[in-house]
């Protein structure tokens, strides 16, 4: 049971780039998708260790790629780079509190877009882009600032409900009680 | 931080990542179509979904409703099978004065519908997937188009899926042509605006006298793209590099932010 919250993540990865595909009512709404992947990838490299981390990047980078007009690997590197650089610094991260999810998640949805962008100008390719993309870069950005969080809120929820409880271990052993019993004269 | 084993193998994943970025071109689209057929499943549950939902509407709507729409399509297949006489006439003379001029015949078209099964997740590209791929003769570079006019062309063929590239991404160029006086040619672009109605008619000539209302056509001056069809209608046009030539906004007459059903047309 141990490997529930792997595969977890794992199935929300597909999820996450099958939605992006498939459901459109945030890009008829505000004129952008929204990408799930970097807020997910942040929630991985805060709770998963970094083989789980590295097989999200993977995964979820060739995925889109594969829904998208992207050349295949495209995403996978500024996935990886959202991973590498929050998972050595887990411990110090406040992965508890909303704020800093919020956070994490505003900035590696701002970073991974751009970085796939550098790279497909790189590559020689050539996007649409124009001042337009300065909105759907704000819809994305926002889009998994919100999105980090509800995946805390929800593979919280999906782990405690699916998942063994923690034992609770106490002090108390009946065994060990003493037992006070008034004399009888 | 991280142990050296980790380190190594982010390496080596990015070295990957590298190759994979580097591989020719049908090499990865191979691949593509190899790691795409995972959401195969999830396509179908998903278009039976769609098919179970609107079959409850269905069931839900009153019969006079049914009876009303039943009505205005009949009137509205009377007015076509009129409209059809006319034009069949008209094809005919087309037909004979072609022989006599000694002209090629024109061959009518041959439309196959499919179904949009995906957006492409990318905001910097305009492209869907649709249902149909090689099994169903499909190939690249055939204009994709809707009832109201041309929405793209198929770039990518897959076995049973195909991408079509939408108009006003940066790599469907569409010749195109403006109806009436101005009667000028330009070519089809990206207009950068996120909302993908519009997209610039470009290199007009200066000469060219643009009016807002006036219908933009394909040209037909490309292997790709058969003439006159319907692509918008001009919205403004402005000088560009210091007047050397004219750029006009075109307003798309396809909808291209609700594409369900659309036809690919066969040459």
């Amino acid at each position: 049971m141990t490997k529930l919250p792997n595969i977890l993540i794992l199935l929300a990865t597909v999820g996450a780039v099958f939605g992006a595909g498939v459901f459109h009512g945030i890009r008829q709404l505000f004129g952008a998708q929204v990408d799930l992947l970097p807020a997910l990838m942040v929630y991985t490299a805060l709770s998963s260790g970094p083989p789980m981390m590295i097989t999200v990047a993977v995964l979820g980078g060739l995925l889109f790629d594969t829904l998208s007009a992207n050349p295949l690997g495209t995403s996978v590197l500024p996935l990886l780079l959202v991973g590498f650089l929050v998972q050595p610094r887990r411990d110090l991260i406040l992965r508890d509190q909303t704020y800093a999810q919020v956070v994490l998640g505003l900035l590696a949805s701002a970073v991974v877009p751009a970085l796939s962008i550098l790279i497909l100008l790189t590559l020689g390719h050539s996007p649409s882009l124009g001042w337009g993309s300065l909105w759907q870069w704000v819809v994305m950005s926002v889009g998994g600032a919100v999105a980090a969080p509800i995946f805390f809120i929800t593979f919280g929820w999906l782990n405690h409900a699916l998942g063994y409880q923690r034992i609770i271990e106490t002090s108390f052993r009946p065994d060990r009680e003493i037992r006070r019993r008034r004399n009888s004269p | 931080m991280f142990k050296r084993p980790y380190y190594i193998a982010l390496a080596l994943v990015a070295l990957l990542t590298l190759l994979v970025l580097n591989l020719p071109g049908s090499t990865a689209a191979r691949l593509k179509l190899a790691i795409g057929s995972i959401f195969l499943p999830l396509f179908g549950v998903t278009g039976a979904a769609q098919q179970a939902t609107a079959k409850a509407g269905d069931a839900l709507l009153p019969k006079s409703e049914f009876i009303r729409a039943n009505e205005a399509l009949r009137r509205q297949n009377q007015e076509l099978r009129f409209q059809l006489m006319q034009a069949g006439e008209t094809t005919r003379e087309n037909i004979r004065l072609r022989q006599l001029v000694g002209w090629n015949e024109k061959s009518p078209w041959k439309l196959k519908l499919a179904h949009v099964i995906a957006r492409d997740p990318a905001n910097w590209w305009r492209t869907v997937l649709i249902d149909r791929g090689s099994r169903d003769d499909l190939r690249e570079n055939m204009p994709v188009l809707t009832p109201d006019g041309l929405i793209g062309r198929v770039s990518a063929v897959g076995l049973t899926s195909a991408r079509v590239v939408l108009i006003g991404d940066a790599n469907c160029k569409v010749p195109a042509a403006i109806l009436g006086e101005a009667a000028e040619s330009g070519i089809i672009t990206s207009a950068g605006r996120f909302d993908g109605s519009f997209v610039n008619l470009t290199y007009l000539a200066n000469r060219a006298n643009l009016k807002p209302g006036q219908s933009v056509v394909t040209s037909g001056l490309s292997a790709i793209y058969p003439k006159g069809i319907p692509i918008g209608i001009v919205a403004d046009a402005h000088s560009v590099e210091s007047g050397l030539y004219i750029e006009a906004q075109v307003k798309l007459v396809a909808n291209l932010n609700a594409l369900e059903e659309v036809w690919v047309l066969f040459p």
